[in-house]
This record gives C-alpha cells, structure tokens and sequence, in this order.
C-alpha cells in the first residue's frame, strides 16, 4: 500500500515537472501545492468481512486516509477506542474513511460488536 | 432445530444439545419448580390441565429492514408472527420484544415494525437490541418506547402475580467485551428488587444473553453475573433473551435461561460457522427456524412453563 503510494507521487512528479518549467510564476506555486498535497494522500483500504476487520493491524504513514469497506451481510461500526473517530452503522458494501494526520498508535473496535478489534499504526 | 436446518452442522448440533439443552420444537412443554424442569407433555394437554394460567408471549429480533437472502421478506415473517400469536385459542395478556426490532435504527425501519406490531391488540414491552440505538444518543428508540424507562431504556413491572424487569445491555458497549449494564442500571435493579417477597417470581428479559452462550461471538454480558447475584434470592426466576436467534436454555439454581429463535432469519450454533451472521437455509426450511414464545405463569405455583413456536413445523 505504501509503496503504490510512494510510486504514484513520483510519476505525478514526472509528468507535473514540464508543466512547472513553463509556467508563470503563480503556475508553478499552484504545481508545488498539488505536490505537497499528494505527498501526503496516501490511501489503505480495510475490509470487514465475518465479523473480523481485516487486516487486524495496518500500517501506514501519517497523513494517510484509512478506507473501511464492509463486505459483511450484517452492519458493523469502526470506532475508535479514544473516540477519536466513529462511523455511523455501516450496512454491507458501505465504506468509511479517516485521515490519520499523526503518528501513533490506535484501536478500534466495532460498537455493536465490540469482540471485534483492529489497531492502525500511523508512522512519520 | 435450529443446527438440523443444515446437515452439515449435525455433529456440532448434537454436542450443542447434549451441552445447553438446546431445542427449538412444537409442542414441548417444560416447567421450573424449584429450579428443576419437568416436562408436562403435549401443549394443549398441558393447557387444558391449568384453566388458571397466565399467559405473555416472546418475540425477538424482526430486523425490519434486513433484505439479505437469509430472509428478504422480514416484514412477511413478523406478520407471519403477530398472526401466529393472535390466532391462539387463549389470548395472552401482553407481548414483550427482546430486541432488534430494526435493521439500522432508521424511522422507516421502526415506522413499519411498528404497523405491523401494532395489529397484535395487546401491550407490547420493549427491550433495545444494538440494532436499535444506532442513530445519534438512540433518540428513535427511546422516544418511541423509553417514555417510562430510565437510562438507555430499563424500567419493570407487576403482571400476573410476577415482577418483570426489562434490561438493557447492548448500550454504551465496551471494546473487546460483551453485553454490559453498567454501573448505574445495576444500581437501578438492585433497588428495584428491594422490599420484593423471595416468593415472587421474577421474569427477566434483555436482548444479549445475560449468561454466556459463546464468549467467541460476544454472546453473552459481562457484567450479567452481577445481576444474576442480585437475583439470587428468588424461588423463580426467569431470563429470557433473545440476540442469537435460536432457542437455547440452561437451568441454573432457581434461574431458568431461554433465549427465543428469531422473527427475521436464523444464526448458526456457536462454532459452527466462521462467524454469527445469518444463516441462510433453503426456502422451505426458513420458517421452521423462526418462531415465537409463549410463556405461561401458573397462579400459585413458582413456575414458569415456555413453549417454542416455529411459524411452521
């Protein structure tokens, strides 16, 4: 996950380098702000599936959106144990995402069934 | 019953049975005196014996809204239910409701339980499953049934020379754990116990199991034994839940443990499935896994008959 991230910010940075060279002076502060953003847009997925998040433990950079998608015939939640963050009851194929700006560590359990665990690990 | 539905599951239903005393059948009838259950035979049979009796009815878990294909049409099913109930010979004084009476606490969902629910032409007590507070602080839920409850939904009363007290714990749940009280509600319950004869016969009912069926799939509370101390002192009591939609019972001590199948579509017996979600039978198999439960309370005497009662079978 991580790496597809890494790789995509490189190719983006190919192709937006041409464009700066030529642009005026506001073009290329717009293009260095597109960079900056998509530096930090990286994306994971998670799937909820048979009552099991999974994976059970994601890592991931920080400034990373963490996608919940529930693959399950029954609704589950993804809350956070600091409350940090709360999905509403996600019925099957709904999805939930959250940014995690800083490192950490951080549980999460589903509210209706809250044998179910997972933890994502948000590194610098 | 509900493990035949599949025969695979045969040798887990077997050890189910000889474990819980698991069964879900027509025409069974038991009783607790003294804490020891006794079956009187046939229903009607033992209906006809006790001219004297008490009757309120069980329904759980109607998950209005639920449109998977382990039961497309729980709406069909719930009237399948009420009507089922309303066509008994002896008309039952009230209906309690264990819980996930919705889907996805949606007012639509509770709106069109509640038109079915309605035609049942009795009172009907309420207990939330966790399907039931998923909207913001469970405002739905609670305006509609919490008018005379206290905290996340709990409250009692008096009927038919018994006490009844309904719990809730599938509110405010904690990460890892299982069903919960809580503090405050066990204080609640302990008071309203208070001054209560240890002849009384006591009817319990909350939506999460309050002894545990299968700590792997969160059946069962955590702190239920703590209430199950504050009721220790009665001759009679009855828990009845609902949640895992199949009948299970355990008799312990003078507590009788039920748990009542189901109105939208049955679960698997613990272990038998990776995890607890429905259970999808053939067609013809589905209703002989949904059913309702008659309780009756015989007037001077401690003990409580239940009766399972598939829509059909």
């Amino acid at each position: 996950m991580m790496t597809d991230g890494h790789a995509m910010q490189v190719s983006i940075a190919d192709r937006l380098w041409p464009c700066a060279a030529v642009a005026a002076l506001a073009g290329a502060v717009t293009a260095a702000l597109i960079l900056q953003t998509f530096a930090a847009a990286e994306n994971a997925t998670a799937t909820i599936d048979n009552f099991t998040f999974a994976p059970e433990r994601l890592i991931v950079h920080a400034g990373t959106t963490v996608t919940w998608r529930n693959e399950d015939d029954i609704p589950h939640t993804v809350a956070s144990e600091s409350r940090l963050f709360k999905s509403q009851a996600l019925d099957t194929d709904d999805s939930f995402s959250f940014t995690f700006t800083n490192p950490g560590t951080y549980q999460y359990f589903c509210s209706l069934h809250p044998r179910m665990t997972g933890t994502v690990v948000v590194e610098p | 019953m509900a493990n035949s539905a599949d025969g695979s599951n045969d040798g887990i239903s077997r050890r189910s049975v000889l474990e819980c005393m698991t069964w879900a059948g027509t025409g069974v009838l038991w009783t607790i005196s003294g804490g020891v259950p006794h079956s009187l035979g046939l229903i009607d049979e033992a209906i006809a014996a006790e001219p004297n009796k008490f009757t309120f009815m069980q329904i759980s878990d109607s998950h209005v809204g639920f449109d998977k294909p382990a039961n497309p049409n729980v709406i069909g099913t719930l009237e399948e239910a009420i009507a089922k109930i309303k066509s008994l010979p002896a008309k039952p004084s009230f209906l309690i409701h264990t819980g996930d009476i919705t889907h996805l606490s949606k007012p639509a969902e509770f709106d069109n339980a509640q038109g079915v629910l309605s035609k049942v032409g009795m009172d009907v007590h309420y207990v939330p499953g966790e399907h039931d507070l998923l909207d913001e602080n469970a405002k739905l839920y609670l305006e509609r049934y919490g008018k005379n409850a206290k905290g996340a939904g709990w409250y009692s009363f008096d009927a038919g020379g018994a006490h009844f007290v309904g719990l809730v714990n599938v509110a405010n749940l904690k990460a890892g754990g299982l069903g919960n009280l809580g503090d405050e509600q066990l204080k609640w319950l302990a008071d309203d116990l208070k001054g209560k004869s240890a002849e009384t016969p006591i009817v319990v009912f909350a939506h999460i199991p309050l002894w545990t069926v299968y700590e792997k799939w969160g059946w069962g509370t955590d702190d239920g034994a703590r209430a199950l101390e504050l009721l220790k002192r009665f001759g009679s009591v009855t828990v009845l839940n609902g949640h895992i939609h199949q009948v299970m019972q355990k008799v312990e001590g003078n507590v009788a443990f039920h748990t009542a199948m189901a109105t939208a579509f049955p679960q698997p017996a613990p272990g038998a499935a990776p995890s607890p979600g429905p259970m999808k039978v053939p067609d013809d198999k589905l209703r002989s896994l949904l059913g309702i439960t008659e309780v009756d309370i015989m007037r001077g005497q401690q003990r409580l008959a239940l009766i399972d009662k598939p829509l059909q079978g």
